[in-house]
């Protein structure tokens, strides 16, 4: 008998860690967003998209409310707000 | 072949037979004749496989485990500390199920330092979910690594095996040994066919994280696994006689004089060899006395203990281990097979002996005999030296 053993590239995309949320959620303001990709890449779900200025945006599906993005933005146009209050996004 | 070869030499003999693609150890105490007998065979040409030389066991445990992975067969061998030292790869080798061979020549565990034997070390692993067999001569010793190849490559079990073998008692012994041809090895033990590995061209990550959604389930399936090893361990060992000429019933246990016997010991390993000689001399004499050796600690068969020693009134267990401040770990499984059942003896008594290579003679057997009375006992330590006990320190 054999449970779960191996994973294929993007088979982990099944966890939906969005449920491991509890405490806040980020929210992104897009007021000063200088486009410097800070929240895309310290992101360690790696559910942040975007490109342009004031266009970023979180899949809260896997977004764990760490809270990383909102730290390391460097206009602090990113927030965390308590789960309760739905932000932008969803 | 017919061969008069030290245990560890002809351990190393069927390791080249079994042809492993990475060989990983880490020479320690009384393992090293084993692995340096396969260097040397890697280093002559006689063996082809890659020989990876290591900085500690758990090096070497992990050079294995990414061997496996990558779809080759592979081999270990440590005893002791260095079993220790593997511990939480032995633990990873098993929960990715790769089929990897260890031979454990079972040592004694610090402190204080010992390099001789006891069971002490791979009995502390038998939690890790390797399957564990146990050599009681060094014939036993060389079969039971093939079987063991068979029996973790099979594709319906897929876990790793541990053939343990009494340091020193059995590595360093001389035995006439009939060492398998390899056309018999190459008819028994077909070339390995991984169900999964790491391929760059399909590529797959094993030992990933698993949440508490998924992880119950991969322990599940190897406890299942496990259990359904005894059933495959009897056919496999049927399949192994037919090619070899052996005549193993089961490989679970073996019953020597229990049928009529109103007192048996239970034991495992070499000792029993000396238990046999015991059993005889006390039939000679008209006393009922038997053997039951387990030769499959892990998965442990209580099925077939319970049939085998259901109307057996008396029982001594001597275990080669201790688990300190608790029943020594082969009573437990004993009392566990009878508990709540109909039959069963009435008296389970528990006997630790040979730790830390304490000899084990006639008369330490004819001692267990003696201690084996309507008065059930746990943990009595035979051959104990009173006179180096004190009640305070340093008077």
């Amino acid at each position: 008998m054999f449970g779960p053993l191996t994973v294929k590239p993007s088979e982990s995309k099944g966890d939906k860690t969005g449920s491991w949320r509890t405490l806040a959620r980020p929210r992104y303001l897009h007021k000063d967003c200088i486009a410097c990709r800070m929240c895309l890449l310290i992101c360690p779900e790696g559910c942040v998209s975007g490109k342009e200025k004031n266009a970023f945006s979180v899949d809260y599906t896997f977004c764990k409310g760490c809270g990383l993005c909102a730290d390391i933005c460097p206009k602090k146009d990113i927030v965390m707000e308590p789960e309760e209050q739905k932000g932008e996004g969803k | 072949m017919k061969q008069f070869a030290e245990g560890s030499h002809a351990v190393a003999e069927i390791i080249k037979a079994c042809q492993p693609g990475v060989i990983s150890a880490y020479p320690i105490t009384p393992q090293t004749h084993i692995v340096e007998d396969l260097a040397q065979m890697v280093s002559n040409g006689e063996l082809k496989s890659q020989f990876v030389n290591v900085e500690s066991e758990h090096s070497a445990a992990s050079v294995v485990l990414g061997g496996s992975a990558t779809g080759v067969r592979v081999y270990t061998a440590t005893s002791s500390q260095g079993l220790f030292y593997m511990q939480e790869v032995v633990f990873n080798i098993a929960g990715m199920r790769l089929p990897v061979v260890m031979t454990c020549a079972n040592r004694a565990i610090s402190a204080p330092i010992n390099i001789w034997n006891d069971q002490q070390d791979s009995i502390s692993l038998r939690d890790a979910g390797w399957v564990q067999i146990y050599a009681e001569d060094n014939q036993e010793a060389v079969d039971f690594h093939l079987i063991a190849y068979r029996l973790g490559e099979d594709k319906r079990v897929m876990l790793p095996v541990m053939v343990c073998m009494d340091g020193f008692i059995l590595t360093h012994g001389m035995e006439t040994v009939d060492l398998p041809e390899q056309d018999k090895v190459n008819k028994f033990l077909p070339k390995y066919n991984p169900l999964y590995k790491l391929d760059t061209a399909e590529p797959i990550s094993m030992g990933l994280l698993a949440d508490p959604d998924y992880y119950m389930e991969a322990r599940f399936a190897i406890q299942e696994t496990m259990k359904d090893s005894l059933g495959y361990l009897s056919e496999i060992s049927q399949e192994f006689n037919a090619v070899f000429g052996r005549d193993y019933k089961d490989l679970l246990v073996e019953e020597y004089q229990t049928k009529d016997a109103d007192k048996v010991i239970v034991a495992m390993g070499s000792v029993c060899g000396t238990i046999k000689e015991v059993v005889d001399e006390q039939r000679s004499k008209g006393k009922k006395v038997g053997l039951l050796r387990i030769i499959t600690y892990r998965p442990f068969p209580y099925a077939r203990i319970y049939e085998a020693l259901k109307d057996v009134p008396r029982v001594a267990v001597l275990d080669k281990a201790v688990s300190l401040g608790a029943y020594a770990p082969i009573a437990v499984e004993m009392k566990a097979a009878f508990y709540g059942k109909k039959k069963g003896p009435k008296i389970i008594s528990s006997f630790v002996g040979g730790l830390g290579g304490r000899d084990i003679t006639l008369e330490s057997i004819h001692e267990v005999l003696r201690r084996l009375t309507a008065k059930e006992v746990n943990s009595d330590f035979i051959d104990l030296k009173p006179e180096l006990l004190k009640e305070e320190y340093g008077k």
